[in-house]
């Protein structure tokens, strides 16, 4: 029988990519939600072997609660807490994604499952950080740019001088080309 | 002595008690032990317990009675965690909301005028329900290992309340508690600060009772570390516990409060209101950081905790409480660090809780400490001695009294 999984997360891009990497997997998503959802009751609902959370989701307290409760036929333990599985929790946490299943399962029937989610989780990370440094290049590039205008007209220079000489600011100064970038601007603009 | 490591990593629970922590970064008590530290905000205790423990952090404000859970293997993890260090005393209260509140002053409302207040009124409530065929009310704790949880059982079972069958109780993070309250998935619960403070500013809810009214002086918040990284790391360990022992006496001055709350109501910390924040801490004896030797893990505490864990079936009656009160309530490695900064530490591990109605003074100390009324609301008391006693004595009738003074 092929294991039923639910996902939570606050992230739908992400949601998305994880569910479907698990359904190729030949897995089930019977649910996927957010934070705050009900998450105990649609577990009981719903039952599944394993769920996959995002790390960063308040849910797993209430999750965790679950095992307390002893009338739950199905208690959900967080990932291989039977046998350490140190590493495998490592990765999980580094690329932001926390797995409980239900209690007695084996292990290596929910490990695929919890290496699609943390092989996805940890993807969508790095197109993130990705992500990220494009948009700040772009910013940063937008800045040099501006302060580059400014010592122009200040100095009466052309775009190379200009350039040059927030280059040795930059090395004499060991700062990064932007922070020059940005005193200059903030220069001009309490010189008006 | 060279320390292991200078760049750390801490994980806080948006909560009034992460005040330290944040305190010896904003104010620079981590720098002059010369650590570099990073503060990183969790959601959820399964996150600082699973980051402490494979190292993404070095270590974390946590609830007391959790680094027994992971060093005994009672809830999801079995790997050891110890602490040398309490973060604070007091702190949490009981909530309801306002049409509970209602319905207790007309169900008993002489029961409703005593203080402590006892529980006695919300059984009233429970009966009443109970014959006109209703459900059980919901009330929300914070995680299945928190003095919250024995809190609230206790105050409960005092009255006669079985916690397990007359009422449901579900865990909530803590800054989601106001929200479920005012959208009546939760009929009350018990919640550190400023979460209380928050529902009755919001005039949702009404706090009953308060862990400085349910029983002063007990330890609430830990700095938790993992067993490994405490053994691999000990000078690092302890110019943290030195910043944490300055940073908790800053944090203790009455004339510095405002300016606490004005730099953990932030974003980045608690994320609350700071008028809300400030109010709570300056609320005299809620929240105390380090007079009555609040930084110290007393073992006897821990036995209380673990006690606790027996009643509510959390822990086998096969379990040697001493021996790991012991190995995780780490009171040498509090008193090496203390003792550099000649600060006054206790010469016992253990003493009897409950005894003190009112201020006290703990003789056997390197100096004299003052210490705080430590009493308990049903006026029972704790002796080390007989913890085993009480377990088991507990553990035949969870709801029975606590053993008299």
């Amino acid at each position: 029988m092929t294991l039923r999984v639910i996902l939570v997360d606050d992230e739908p891009e992400r949601a998305k990519l994880v569910k479907e990497a698990l359904e190729a997997g030949g897995f089930e998503v019977v649910a996927a939600f957010g934070t705050g959802a009900g998450v105990s009751r649609r577990v009981r609902d719903l039952a599944p072997d394993v769920i996959i959370v995002d790390i960063d989701s308040p849910d797993r307290d209430t999750l965790e609660d679950m095992r307390r409760v002893t009338f739950e036929q199905r208690r959900p333990v967080v990932m291989f807490a039977q046998d350490g599985g140190a590493d495998i929790i490592r990765a999980a946490v580094a690329a932001g994604v926390s797995a409980y299943v239900v209690d007695g399962l084996k292990p290596e029937r929910v490990k695929p499952v919890v290496d699609v989610a943390i092989a996805r989780f940890a993807q969508f990370q790095e197109m993130r950080v990705e992500l990220d440094k494009a948009k700040t290049t772009l910013a940063e590039r937008k800045l040099v740019e501006k302060a580059k205008g400014i010592l122009m007209k200040r100095r009466n220079c052309g775009e190379d001088e200009a350039y040059r000489s927030m280059r040795r600011m930059a090395m004499d100064q060991k700062l990064r080309l932007v922070d020059i970038a940005n005193k200059v601007i903030e220069a001009a603009e309490l010189l008006g | 002595m060279a320390l292991e490591k200078t760049r750390l990593r801490l994980g806080i629970v948006p909560l009034c008690d992460c005040a330290p922590i944040v305190v010896a970064r904003e104010r620079g008590f981590f720098a002059e032990q010369g650590l570099d530290v990073e503060i990183a905000r969790e959601p959820s205790w399964a996150n600082i317990r699973d980051k402490v423990l494979v190292g993404a952090l070095d270590g974390a404000q946590m609830l007391a009675p959790m680094p027994f859970a992971t060093t005994l293997g009672l809830g999801n993890v079995h790997q050891p965690i110890v602490t040398a260090f309490g973060l604070n005393i007091g702190g949490n209260a009981i909530t309801v909301s306002n049409a509970l509140f209602d319905r207790m002053m007309e169900a008993d409302p002489d029961a409703m005028a005593e203080r402590p207040l006892t529980a006695r009124a919300l059984k009233a409530v429970i009966e009443r329900d109970r014959a006109a065929g209703a459900q059980p009310m919901t009330f929300a704790m914070v995680y299945p290992f928190s003095s919250h949880h024995y809190e609230l059982r206790g105050w409960m079972a005092a009255a006669g309340i079985d916690p397990d069958r007359d009422v449901r109780l579900v865990v909530v993070p803590p800054p989601q508690m106001v929200a479920n309250l005012s959208a009546g998935n939760i009929e009350g619960y018990c919640v550190g600060e400023p979460w209380n403070a928050m529902a009755s500013s919001l005039g949702l809810g009404r706090v009953l009772i308060t862990s400085q009214e349910l029983w002063g002086g007990r330890v609430e918040k830990v700095l938790g570390v993992a067993e490994g990284w405490a053994d691999a790391h000990p000078e690092t360990h302890k110019a943290l516990i030195r910043a944490l022992l300055l940073a908790s006496r800053w944090t203790d001055q009455p004339e510095n409060r405002a300016e606490v709350a004005r730099i953990v109501a932030q974003p980045p910390y608690v994320n609350a209101p700071q008028d809300v924040v400030r109010a709570t801490l300056e609320q005299p004896g809620a929240l105390i950081f380090s007079a009555h030797a609040a930084n110290f893990p007393w073992r006897s505490q821990a036995l209380w905790f673990l006690v606790q864990m027996r009643r509510w079936g959390q822990l086998p009656a096969t379990v040697d409480m001493r021996r790991a009160v012991d190995r995780v309530f780490r009171s040498d490695l509090y008193r090496l660090a203390a003792l550099e900064l000649d600060i006054a530490v206790p010469l016992i591990d253990a003493k009897t809780e409950g005894d003190h109605r009112t201020p006290w003074t703990l003789a056997e100390a390197t100096r004299p400490i003052a210490m705080g009324p430590d009493a308990f609301f049903d006026g029972g008391r704790f002796d080390p001695a007989e913890a085993e006693t009480l377990a088991n004595h507990y553990a035949r009738s969870p709801l029975s009294a606590a053993l008299r003074a």
